[in-house]
């Protein structure tokens, strides 16, 4: 195991400081370390080898949208005429960039089929949390301050309900019908005046196409209430629908999964809002507005209805920058291609691991970009848990899929591709997983013990939580 | 096909393994009315042509010496910081759910916690947030958790302005209320309030302060503990290198403590993607928002590292977590705290102490300059206000031309701010050449009139 | 298969009450419950001198994967709660029934006759 950094001991050369501050606002001491670059150097790079990533490992992680992030977004979202630009720069200093981001706003509203885009959201659950307080805008405007509700799928991502709470909401859980489609009874039922709106997927999480969308988006709409589509899963339908003709009002981009952004090991993303007409006033601030050679931030002033401000600044720019330089490279083609490509590579894993013999959750439909298994029947056979699958994967230098999402489905796990991957790749993902269905049937312990192969075994969670070491 | 790598005998056998004819079929259930197309958009372009437009574009942002602040500052990063982040092992990892597979961002955020609970002096930190304002919007519905019966927040007029405006969006919804608390127009510090807050949870202590002045922490924290308010510190990490940790203002320390990650090693990229982080007691930590790496065993003893109490977080409670966050901004915090290690205690007390000497020479310099005028008497680290003879943002635009961002007009951050208030600030990048520069470019500019 | 002991009651929620004296009964989760949670990381306890109703949430037991409300099984007063779980919360699920006692209620002897008996119980949860 490698030391934390805190283990260097050198005192180094402590500066002299002559400082013109009062000596009651100081600290004594900084308890840090004082390590050589060749230390750091080192400490870190073999940290980043105990590591999985795209780069270095086929990671069909569901929901997550895990494919190529391409280096040349990197290298130029990273030039420093961007890289160095002071967030407090008048636009005459940055009109390459205000137009880069114009462009950007333009393109994304014509994939989505929205009116307007603001890209200031940090991430999904931002955009979220942007959309739902537009909803709440939206019916205050209108004097109509008794829709306090939300709807939510119950197979919906955890950051649908805890962003609707977070705009002041609660929350009602929807079920879904045995095909994965929405319970429109349940629907019908839960409508009334004190519900704002509802938020979906489409394809759902549960990797299927809502069929009876229009007559969802119908029965919300007559009820006064609007329909808010969380964009997780656009890889699935790039360039094919727009959430906007399907009857959506307001929408987040994630710009870290569909758009090829890097996730960072857990960030950065960015969450840009698309709205219809009728709340586009309410979109966050600020937004790129005027034409070539004049582009500027909008002020707030400008857009007295908006909900406001989110973060400090316009949001994750290298990121959009990278989404930009995405777009530009493949052109409408080259996006309706991604979707194309992402449902060959998922309906071509799902068949695959049915004939092998596992359960697909959702047999009879097709997969969009992703799809679930369960292993029950494993679980049943000899015990072996979706976590033990998961893990005995690891082994074998493959990121495991989602697992226990959506938690509508027992021991399952939820497969998404990409169509960054090559067939060669999820010949040999299937081939792997018919090893690990013998396993489990013939020998669960090599399973049950996984990861056997890696930096470490299986990591203890328990003693984690009850010891709660978080710091030296 | 941009990075799609399938031939069409691949795809041909996949489709026929599937059971279709052709790609289209896989979307035959989508209705057909909703199918459309996006022929709107650009074709697409080599990566030469791309790379060639970019350029084009980012040499519209001419070079500029910044003096600019405001909650954002040009640092220097040292080369190794980015070589290491962006490896493809941290830059294209998903979040560390597989704690097996996820080792080395796993033990980095655990040293990142680390580094952010000494430099506070608090005992818990989580592993980012997005950005410092919203950083604070968390710390105050905390602090609202931790006391369910409040209903006002109290902020300091000292607090950024663009910081308050995400606070004003972000907490009323919930039916929260924040209290105004003004400052001292002379010495630009706060003022003690006379009354009593019986429905605060929390006072905001912005050190440093919107005019860069230093506050009297001690002094507002104790008042703050003596009217059974929680402390939230706003601070600048670089300052905490010099500056008192939060833990340690007043008899018991702040609460909960905020702040913007940017001058640790994050690239200015006008505006983000940045990094908010958060450190509080230990008490508090089941009210914490965002990610948190625990330090355990593997099943062979071995020591190891995972996420930790997830119950927290929305992919387990649901609407009932502590807060609404996913995706952080994992890989601005690897890059924070390789700058961390990189520098080291001796390197980030340097680095801030020059940033705050040459801050001292620049002020001085300028206020030397006719009609030139300093409007707060209070001690300064880095970051100065002037009160210039002519409206500040003419001024800013005016030594443009001269490759100097000059500062940041205040009254381009909150409208009731004096126009001729310019809030300049200095870093280590500022050389005493640039000091000189800027001197006589403002005199030239000031002249002009 | 998991312990349901006989001389108890219990509630749909998979809670167990025990009589300590008539009006008086002390309250923790089935062996079942402790089961389907996992290893339990945290208890969040009711106070001492609260006011509880049946069946609303009044506590939270957190396990890795998990988080999940406790419920009240009767209406009633909180008398007592046993502080030792919060470090050691593990008690949850190596003894659910008797060192992972949760709180003690004074509530209505009427109320407690109404609750499940072992088999009933037993058949609830299908075993
Ligand atoms: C379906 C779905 N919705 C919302 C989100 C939230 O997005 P983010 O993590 O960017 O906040 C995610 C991803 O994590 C997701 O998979």
């Amino acid at each position: 195991m490698e030391e934390t950094i805190f283990a260097c001991q050198h005192e180094g050369t402590p500066v002299e400081l002559e400082l013109a501050i009062p000596a009651h606002l100081l600290r004594d001491d900084l308890p840090l370390p004082n390590p050589s670059e060749l230390e750091v150097l080192r400490h870190y790079t073999r940290l980043s080898q105990k590591n999985f990533s795209i780069d270095t490992n086929f990671y069909p992680l569901g929901s997550c949208t895990m494919k190529y992030n391409p280096r040349i977004a990197h290298e130029v979202a990273t030039l420093p005429g961007f890289s160095r630009l002071h967030p407090a720069t008048p636009a005459v200093a940055a009109q390459g960039l205000l137009r880069s981001l114009a462009e950007l706003q333009g393109w994304l509203a014509e994939l989505t089929g929205m009116a307007a885009v603001s890209l200031s959201p940090a991430a999904g659950a931002q955009g979220e949390l942007a959309g739902v307080a537009m909803i709440r805008a939206y019916h205050q405007a209108r004097g109509d301050t008794q829709r306090q509700r939300i709807l939510i799928p119950q197979a919906a991502h955890g950051t649908n309900p805890a962003s609707a709470r977070m705009a002041g909401f609660a929350v009602t859980e929807l079920p879904n019908l045995p095909n994965g489609d929405l319970d429109l009874d349940a629907l019908r039922a839960a409508l009334g005046p004190e519900v704002a709106g509802i938020m979906l997927t489409n394809p759902s999480t549960l990797g299927v196409f809502e069929r009876q969308i229009q007559e969802v988006a119908a029965l919300v709409h007559g009820a006064g209430a609007l329909l808010y589509y969380d964009g997780a899963n656009l890889n699935a339908i790039l360039g094919r629908v727009k959430p906007g003709e399907m009857g959506f009002d307001v929408m987040h981009l994630n710009l870290h999964k569909t758009f090829a952004t890097p996730h960072g090991g857990g960030g950065p993303g960015s969450g840009a809002v698309a709205a219809a007409s009728r709340l586009a006033p309410y979109l966050p601030v600020p937004r790129v507005v005027g034409e070539a050679g004049s582009y500027r931030w909008e002020s707030h002033a400008e857009r007295p209805e908006s909900i406001g401000q989110l973060s400090a600044y316009a949001g994750n720019i290298g990121v959009l920058l990278r989404a930009h330089a995405y777009v530009r490279r493949l052109g409408h083609t080259g996006l309706q291609r991604v979707s194309a490509y992402a449902a060959l590579n998922a309906n071509y894993l799902m068949h695959g691991l049915r004939r092998q013999g596992y359960t697909v959750a959702f047999a009879e439909r097709r997969a969009t970009h992703e799809f679930i298994i369960s292993v029950q029947d494993l679980h049943k056979a000899s015990a072996v848990r979706a976590l033990d699958v998961a893990k005995r994967l690891l082994d074998f230098g493959i990121h495991a899929p989602t697992i226990y999402f959506p938690q509508l489905v027992p021991e399952c796990l939820l497969i998404e591709p990409t169509e960054t991957e090559s067939k060669a790749s999820l010949d040999r993902f299937l081939e792997v997983m018919a090893q690990i269905r013998r396993e489990a049937l013939e020998e669960p312990e090599r399973l049950r013990n996984a990861p056997h192969d890696l930096p470490v075994r299986r990591v203890d969670e328990t003693l984690a939580a009850r010891r709660l070491q978080v710091a030296e | 096909m941009p990075y799609i790598p399938h031939d069409s005998a691949e795809t041909a056998a996949m489709l026929e393994a599937i059971g279709v004819a052709r790609l289209e079929d896989l979307f035959d259930e989508i209705p057909q009315a909703l199918q459309s197309d996006v022929s709107a958009l650009p074709e697409g372009c080599g990566e030469a042509r791309l790379r060639r437009e970019m350029e084009e574009r980012a040499a519209e942002q001419a070079p500029l010496r910044c003096f600019a602040g405001a909650g954002a500052y040009a640092h220097h990063i040292p080369a190794i910081v980015w070589e290491i982040a962006r490896r493809g092992e941290f830059y294209s990892a998903y979040t560390p759910y597989q704690a097996e597979a996820s080792q080395g961002t796993l033990q980095l955020l655990y040293e990142f916690q680390s580094f952010m609970t000494r430099l506070t002096g608090m005992e818990i930190s989580n592993a980012s947030l997005y950005d410092g304002a919203s950083a604070l919007a968390e710390a105050c519905l905390m602090a609202l958790r931790l006391r369910p019966a409040a209903r006002e927040i109290l902020i300091p007029e000292g607090l950024l302005p663009h910081w308050r405006r995400v606070l004003d969006a972000l907490l009323p919804m919930q039916g929260i209320r924040l209290r105004s608390l003004p400052q001292d127009p002379q010495s630009g510090r706060l003022l003690l309030p006379g009354e009593d807050f019986p429905e605060a949870a929390a006072l905001i202590l912005p050190q440093i302060n919107r005019f860069g002045v230093l506050e009297e922490v001690d002094a507002l924290a104790h008042w703050a503990e003596s009217h059974n308010l929680l402390r939230i510190a706003v601070v600048n990490p670089l300052a905490l290198a010099l500056l008192k940790a939060p833990g340690d203002w007043g008899e018991q320390g702040a609460d909960i403590v905020v702040g913007e990650g940017q001058p640790l090693g994050v690239p200015l990229a006008a505006g983000g993607p940045y990094f908010g982080f958060l450190t509080c007691r230990r008490d508090y930590v089941r009210q914490l928002p965002g990610r948190l790496v625990a330090k355990t065993v593997d099943a062979a003893g071995q020591v190891a590292y995972c996420l930790t109490l997830q119950a927290r977080e929305q992919h387990i409670r649901r609407a009932g977590a502590t807060s609404n966050i996913c995706t952080n901004q994992g890989l601005l915090v690897t890059a924070a705290t390789i700058h961390l290690a990189t520098l080291g205690a001796n390197g980030l007390r340097a680095a801030a102490a020059r940033a705050h000497q040459q801050a001292q020479r620049l002020r001085a310099l300028l206020a030397r300059l006719p009609g030139v005028e300093l409007p707060h008497a209070g001690p300064v680290f880095n970051e100065f206000v002037l009160r210039l003879p002519r409206p500040a943002p003419s001024v800013r635009d005016g030594l443009l031309a001269h490759g100097f961002l000059a500062g940041v007009p205040l009254i381009e951050l909150n409208p009731a701010d004096d126009p001729h208030d310019l809030l300049v600030a200095c870093t280590e990048l500022s050389e005493d050449e640039d000091l000189d520069g800027y001197a006589s470019a403002l005199a030239g500019v000031l002249g002009e009139a | 298969m998991s312990q349901v002991p006989a001389q108890l009651r219990y509630s749909t929620t998979h809670e167990w009450v025990a009589q300590l004296v008539p009006g008086r009964y002390r309250v923790g989760i089935t062996d079942h419950a402790q089961e389907l949670l996992g290893d339990v990381v945290f208890v969040e306890l009711p106070q001492t001198g609260q006011a509880v109703q049946a069946e609303a949430a009044c506590g939270v037991i957190e396990s890795v994967k998990a988080a999940s409300d406790l419920y009240s099984p009767l209406s009633g007063e909180v008398v007592a709660s046993n502080a030792e779980l919060t470090d050691n919360p593990q008690w949850l699920n190596e003894d659910p029934y008797d060192k992972g006692w949760i709180f003690e209620i004074q509530a209505d002897e009427k109320d407690f006759a109404q609750l499940l008996d072992a088999a009933a119980y037993q058949n609830s949860i299908g075993e």
